[in-house]
């Protein structure tokens, strides 16, 4: 692996800059957007406000970096949650091919891709009312079947080779085969799927804050500045173009790195290039 | 191929019961009491002993449940506790909207990404395939609700040829048309997107396959062997994504309903929620979870009967 593929480091330098931003507002934001300053509001870029100011006179920059604090937080969270319950599942269905319990782990998956992840928010929201946790609950349930069918999916092939053979007839068990051998294997392919289901994420999320059954205030959410614009969208559409394009840009260098990834750590395209 | 059938059928009754049971769940069960929910905390003993009557919270479970799903078949979907209408005639009300929209996404997304992939797959590694792919990999990542207010932006307020939202009804087929357009190229663009790229990497696929080759040595030019020979083999994958896309875009005409302020489904499931009408909500969830799992179900029967090889697992 010579060189990394050139859409890795435009997708990782993306993501960089918007998670060492993200970060960043936990310390420091240009200004405070917690303060209402009606006197300022609705201005146009300056040296002050760089992008300008909402129509509650809260400076733009700091409402992005918040905003996208919350879809990165939400949508982290939410692929943990899919990883932590999908990747065993999936791997006890790979060792266990065939069993009733392969048979119960895949039906039981489809039937939450039966459910879109917006209807499953619809249904948590209804209940408990909404907020940031709801969200993530949402779109993390949507991702154990990923993670599970990934993992099952390349696990199968793995359970076929010879090492896994004379692991088992040495003695191993099967929950000790698929954690030492079968889980690093497919450890690519999950890292994949991770930034994959991480930009998904960023978008369901801001789907769900725009429709308010997301993050609430005083939480800064990008879905929720996009809303809350459109009202405004004759007089000031820059407050409309502006979240939605730092939403573009970081899915955008989300796919990229995840298709720069696959391309780095497919261990045949590794070979070919020596 | 019979026994295919009943064994998917099987399975999908068993999701059908199973989603309708989890649905169940979460609405009546996890609340405590749905009508105390309903009404709020101002509510009074009195006006919450009727709303039970009313809602027939009186049986178990089980009962409830029975009666839920049986009035359900009998196309009785409870009677909304807001609009003091049945449920079945706010959902026959609105799903001429939401229904046409998701269609009409679907035609226009599928109009846009086969001939866009087949163009990148025969242009492979070129700059129509470079720019092909690039576009898509743009319209991967744009929120479709965000994409619907930049069309709002350049249709409605700066060109003004469309209204920027708001539906006339079916009165006036054209006018109905029009108001849909706008949703629909916003819902069609995203799902185009990953359809293009599905056709393009089926079509690649297939042109890699021997009998193309002999198609090819037997004197057919590339355009000649991917119109009479490719095409037909690389549509089967396109296919079933056609199919899921629908689901997927009947829920996503939730969100672009309120863009442009539709009256469809998704703006009656918002008002359910906002008003606490779990009368509401947990029927037109039930009927959303219901089509996706039907269409499902077809998209695997359709892909069975293209493809005899399913059939044989």
């Amino acid at each position: 692996m010579n060189r990394l593929p050139f859409t890795l480091v435009v997708g990782a330098i993306i993501t960089a800059f918007f998670v060492g931003t993200a970060l960043l507002s936990l310390v420091w934001t240009p200004h405070d957007i917690t303060e209402l300053e009606i006197s300022q509001r609705l201005q146009p870029a300056s040296a002050t406000y760089w992008l300008g100011t909402d129509q509650f006179g809260r400076d733009m920059v700091s409402m992005l970096m918040e905003g996208s604090r919350t879809s990165i937080a939400v949508a982290l969270i939410a692929v943990g949650l899919g990883i932590v319950v999908g990747v065993p599942l999936g791997l006890a269905a790979a060792a266990a091919r065939g069993s009733l319990l392969d048979e119960v782990i895949m039906r039981g998956n489809d039937l939450i891709f039966a459910f879109p992840s917006l209807v499953i928010a619809i249904l948590i929201t209804a209940v408990y009312g909404p907020s940031a946790t709801n969200a993530i609950v949402a779109i993390g349930i949507f991702n154990i079947p990923v993670f599970a069918r990934v993992a099952r999916g390349g696990a199968l092939p793995i359970w076929t080779l010879d090492y896994i053979l004379a692991a088992r007839t040495a003695g191993k068990s099967r929950a000790r085969i698929s954690a030492e051998h079968v889980l690093p294997n497919i450890a690519n392919l999950l890292i994949v799927q991770a930034t994959i289901q991480f930009s998904l994420g960023i978008l369901a999320e801001a789907a769900l804050s725009y429709v308010n059954l997301g993050a609430q205030p005083p939480t800064s959410s990008i879905g929720k500045m996009l809303a809350e614009s459109q009202t405004m969208i004759y007089s000031n559409p820059s407050l409309a173009v502006l979240p939605g394009l730092a939403i573009v840009i970081m899915v955008l260098g989300l796919n990229l790195m995840g298709d720069g990834l696959r391309d780095a750590l497919d261990p045949r395209l590794r070979r070919a290039r020596g | 191929m019979t026994r295919y059938l009943l064994v998917r059928a099987l399975s999908l009754s068993l999701s059908l019961i199973v989603a309708s049971v989890v649905i169940f769940a979460v609405i009546e069960v996890i609340p405590g009491d749905p009508a105390a929910f309903m009404l709020g905390l101002n509510a009074t003993d009195e006006s919450i002993a009727n709303l039970r009557a009313e809602l027939g919270l009186g049986g178990s479970l089980t009962e409830r449940y029975a009666n839920w799903i049986t009035g359900m078949l009998r196309g009785d979907f409870g009677t909304s506790y807001t609009y003091r209408v049945p449920v079945a005639d706010l959902i026959l009300d609105r799903i001429w909207v939401s229904l046409p929209l998701a269609i009409f996404a679907l035609i226009l997304s599928t109009l846009i990404a086969i001939p866009v992939g087949v163009i990148a797959a025969a242009t492979r590694g070129g700059a129509g395939d470079f720019s092909i792919m690039g576009a898509t990999q743009l319209g991967i990542a744009v929120p479709n609700f965000w994409f619907a207010m930049l069309l709002v932006l350049l249709f409605a307020v700066t060109l003004q040829w469309f209204s920027a939202g708001g539906f006339p009804g079916w009165d006036n087929p054209a006018a109905a048309l029009k108001a849909l357009t706008l949703p629909a190229i916003a819902l069609a663009l995203p799902q185009a997107s990953i359809l293009a790229r599905v056709m393009r990497s089926a079509l690649i696929e297939t042109l890699d396959q021997d009998y193309i080759r002999t198609a090819r040595a037997k004197g057919l030019s590339r355009s000649q062997a991917i119109r009479r020979h490719a095409l037909k083999n690389a549509l089967i994958p396109v296919l079933t994504i056609i199919g899921l896309q629908f689901s997927f875009l009947l829920a996503g005409a939730i969100i672009i309903e309120n863009v442009f302020f539709l009256p469809g489904l998704g703006r009656l499931i918002f008002q359910g929620i906002t008003q606490r009408d779990l009368v509401v909500v947990e029927s037109v969830t039930m009927l959303l979870v219901f089509a996706v799992i039907v269409v499902t179900f077809l998209v695997d029967i359709a892909y069975a009967i293209v493809d005899p090889r399913l059939r044989r697992r």
